[in-house]
C-alpha cells in the first residue's frame, strides 16, 4: 500500500461519514424512490380528479379542505396530507423504520458494520436519523407535489385561512411548510417504534408489518370513545391536529402537545431499542 | 500444548471460552493461543464451532463464559480500539445487492471512524485491485458470482492497514487462480507483519499457508500448535510403488513391518503398479535396508518414499472418521 494510505489517524473522526452513507444508501434505493413516487401520486390523483369532475366538491364533502382546492391550488398539498396520514404515510414509514436493523441483519451487512466497528449505539442513532429523514422526505414529497400540481391546475392566490383571515401566497407557503413539519414530527414516534421492533428480528418484512399494524391499531383505539382515557397517550392521537396552524394567529398548543408526545415515544422506544440491541447476539 | 507466553506476543488468546445455544455448547471451554505474526489455521469439521468462535472474538456475540484478548486487549470491552485494526470475513461475504462492489466497500468503510474519508475512494480502488475485481467495481453486487462476492468480502477486510486478519473460509467458492491468489495474499500480509487467522476445512490449503493451527471438534480444541507439532504426532510410513505387490508385502513382513492389505479390484491387470504402504513403527529398520531387501528379492521397485504423517491423517485421527455432523 502507498505510504499515504497506511497511516492510521491517531484520533477517530467524529463519525458523520456513516450518517451520510446511510442517507445516500437509503435515498439511492429504488424502493425508497418507488414509495416517494407513490406518495407524490396522491396529490396528483386528487387534483386531477377534482379538475375533471363537473361539479366542484361542496364544503364538508370528501376529505377536509377538498372544497377549497378549486378556489386555491395551494390547498392540494394539505388535502393530500390529510388523505395520506391514516395509511399511506405510516405504511411507507413502517417499511423504512422496520427495515433499519432487521434489513441489515437479513443481508448480513450488520455484522460487517459492527466489525467496522460502527458501534452499536452510533448505528442505532444513524439508523433512526435515516428513518427520520425519510419521514421528512415523505411529507415534503406530498406537500411539494401537491403545490406543483395545484399551481398547474387551479388558480393560485391569497389564501383564506380557517379563521377567515386572508394571507398572501408567501405566508401561505410558510403555513404549508409548518403543516409538513407537524406531520413529520407526528411520524417520529412511529419511527422509534419501528426501530425497536427492527432490533427484535432478522426478518425485515415482519418488523415492517408489525410497525404498520401498530399504526392502524393505534388509530382504531383512538376512534373508540370507550377508551377515551387512553387517547392522549396514543402516538396517533394528534396526527390530524394541524388545523391550528391554519388560523390567524397561529395556535401552537397542538404542535407542542404533539411534539411532547412524540418525544416521549422516541425516548421510551429508543431506550428499549438500545437495551435490546447493545446486548443482542448478531448471528446472521 | 498451551505454552504460557506473555500475552503481548499473542494476537489472540482465549481462556475457557464457552458459548451455549440453549443446551448445546457450540464452543466449549476453548483456550486458543495465536502468536503474533503467525498464519494460524483454524480447522474443524462442519458445525464444530469455528464461526461461533470468530463471532465471539469480534464482539458480535457475547460469550457465555471465559475471556478473550485480541491484540493484547480484552474483548469485547476494548472493541472500539481493537476492531479498527482487525479485518474480517465472517461466515462468508455479505453486501447490499443493489449497490455496486465499490459502493459497498465505501459504505462499509464509513463504519470505521479511523478510516479517513479523504483516502476512501483510493483505498477502495486498491483493495479491489488486490483481489482482482477492478473490472467489476461498478457492477451491482446482485450480478456478482459466488467467487466474485467472496473476493469482494476479502477486499473489505483489506480496506485499511490491519494488524490482524480473521478470515472465515476465505477460499470458499474461489476458482483455482483465486485460491492461489488468496494464498499469495495471506503470505504477503504475513510478510508485512500482520497476523492471519484463517478458518478452513481444506487441509491441503492450511498445510500450504499456515505456520500454526488448531483443530476443533464439537466445540473443543483437540490439538493446537505449530504445524510441525501437529504433524509430528503421527507416524511415518514407507510407500512403495511396484508391479510386484504380493512379493513386496512378503519381504516387508519378513523385515518385521506390517504392510497395509492390498486395495483395489482382485482382477487388476498385473502390469499396473500396486502401492504398498507400511507404518514405520520404530527406527530399527533403516529405509535403505528395506530397498536393498526388496531388490534382492527381485521386486521391481518403481517408487519408494518415506512419508511423515499428513495433516489429513492427524485431522481424521483427531476428529473421527464419521461423515455425520456432530450433534
Ligand atoms: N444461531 C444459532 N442458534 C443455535 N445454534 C447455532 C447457531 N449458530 C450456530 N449454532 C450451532 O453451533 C455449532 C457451531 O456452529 P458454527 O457455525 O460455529 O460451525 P462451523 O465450525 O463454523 O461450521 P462450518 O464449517 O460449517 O462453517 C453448530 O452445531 C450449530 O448448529
Ligand atoms: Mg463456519
Amino acid at each position: 500500500m502507498p505510504s499515504d494510505l497506511v497511516v492510521r489517524p491517531a484520533r477517530p473522526a467524529a463519525g458523520w461519514a456513516l450518517l451520510s452513507s446511510e442517507l445516500s444508501v437509503l435515498f439511492r434505493r429504488r424502493r425508497t424512490w418507488a414509495m416517494l413516487a407513490a406518495l407524490a401520486a396522491i396529490p396528483i390523483l386528487i387534483a386531477v380528479a377534482v379538475r375533471l369532475s363537473s361539479s366542484p366538491p361542496a364544503a364538508g364533502e370528501g376529505p377536509p379542505f377538498l372544497d377549497r382546492v378549486t378556489q386555491n391550488g395551494l390547498f392540494v398539498g394539505i388535502t393530500a396530507l390529510v388523505v395520506s396520514i391514516p395509511l399511506f404515510l405510516p405504511l411507507t414509514v413502517g417499511v423504512v423504520a422496520g427495515d433499519t436493523i432487521a434489513g441489515e441483519a437479513s443481508l448480513g451487512t450488520l455484522r460487517y458494520l459492527l466489525v467496522g466497528p460502527a458501534g452499536r449505539v452510533r448505528l442505532l442513532f444513524v439508523k433512526y436519523a435515516g428513518a427520520a429523514a425519510f419521514c421528512l422526505a415523505a411529507t415534503m414529497t406530498v406537500m411539494l407535489a401537491g403545490a406543483l400540481i395545484g399551481a398547474a391546475l387551479f388558480p393560485v392566490g391569497p389564501v383564506t385561512l380557517l379563521s377567515g383571515d386572508t394571507v398572501a401566497v408567501a405566508e401561505s407557503a410558510v403555513r404549508a411548510l409548518l403543516v409538513a413539519a407537524y406531520v413529520t414530527v407526528s411520524l417520529l414516534g412511529l419511527s422509534a417504534i419501528g426501530l425497536f421492533i427492527s432490533t427484535l428480528t432478522e426478518v425485515p418484512v415482519g418488523a415492517m408489518a408489525a410497525t404498520i399494524v401498530l399504526s392502524v391499531v393505534a388509530q382504531v383505539l383512538d376512534s373508540l370513545s370507550q377508551l377515551d382515557w387512553l387517547h392522549p397517550w396514543l402516538f396517533s392521537h394528534y396526527w390530524l391536529g394541524f388545523a391550528d396552524l391554519l388560523r390567524q394567529p397561529i395556535s401552537w398548543a397542538s404542535f407542542g402537545d404533539n411534539a411532547a408526545l412524540q418525544a416521549a415515544y422516541v425516548l421510551v422506544f429508543g431506550a428499549l431499542a438500545y437495551g435490546r440491541f447493545v446486548t443482542k447476539d448478531v448471528l446472521t | 500444548m498451551t505454552v504460557s507466553t506473555p500475552s503481548v506476543d499473542l494476537a489472540i488468546e482465549t481462556h475457557g471460552l464457552t458459548k451455549r445455544f440453549g443446551h448445546q455448547a457450540a464452543v466449549d471451554g476453548i483456550d486458543l493461543v495465536v502468536p503474533r505474526g503467525a498464519v494460524f489455521g483454524f480447522l474443524g469439521p462442519n458445525g464444530s464451532g469455528k464461526t461461533t468462535t470468530i463471532r465471539l472474538m469480534l464482539g458480535l456475540a457475547a460469550a457465555t463464559s471465559g475471556d478473550i484478548r485480541v491484540l493484547g486487549r480484552a474483548m469485547p470491552q476494548s472493541l472500539r480500539d481493537v476492531l479498527p485494526r482487525v479485518g474480517a470475513l465472517v461466515e462468508g461475504p455479505a453486501f447490499y445487492p443493489f449497490l455496486s462492489g465499490a459502493a459497498n466497500l465505501q459504505r462499509l468503510d464509513t463504519a470505521d471512524r479511523y478510516a479517513p474519508s479523504a483516502t476512501r475512494a483510493e483505498r477502495v480502488e486498491l483493495a479491489l485491485e488486490r483481489v482482482g475485481l477492478t473490472h467489476a467495481a461498478g457492477k451491482k453486487v446482485r450480478a456478482y458470482s459466488l467467487g466474485m462476492k467472496q473476493r469482494l468480502g476479502i477486499a473489505n477486510a483489506l480496506l485499511s492497514p490491519r494488524d490482524l486478519l480473521v478470515l472465515d473460509e476465505p477460499t470458499n467458492g474461489l476458482d483455482p487462480q483465486g485460491t492461489r491468489e488468496v494464498r499469495n495474499l495471506v503470505a504477503s500480509l504475513a510478510a508485512d507483519g500482520a497476523t492471519v487467522f484463517v478458518s478452513s476445512h481444506l487441509l491441503a490449503e492450511v498445510e500450504q499457508m499456515c505456520t500454526h493451527a488448531a483443530v476443533m471438534s464439537s466445540g473443543r480444541i483437540v490439538a493446537q500448535g505449530t504445524l510441525a507439532d501437529l504433524r509430528g504426532g503421527g507416524i511415518a510410513h514407507v510407500r512403495i510403488r511396484t508391479p510386484d505387490g504380493a512379493e513386496a508385502r512378503v519381504v516387508l513382513a519378513r523385515l518385521g513391518l506390517v504392510p497395509a492389505p492390498r486395495v483395489g479390484a482382485p482382477d487388476r491387470p498385473p502390469e499396473l503398479d500396486d502401492v504398498v504402504t507400511a507404518p514405520l513403527l520404530d527406527d530399527s529398520t533403516a529405509s535403505e535396508a528395506i530397498v536393498a531387501a526388496l531388490v534382492a528379492a527381485g521386486v521391481r521397485v518403481r517408487g519408494f518414499a518415506v512419508e511423515g504423517s499428513t495433516l489429513e491423517d492427524r485431522f481424521v485421527a483427531l476428529t473421527g472418521e464419521g461423515f455425520d455432523v456432530a450433534q
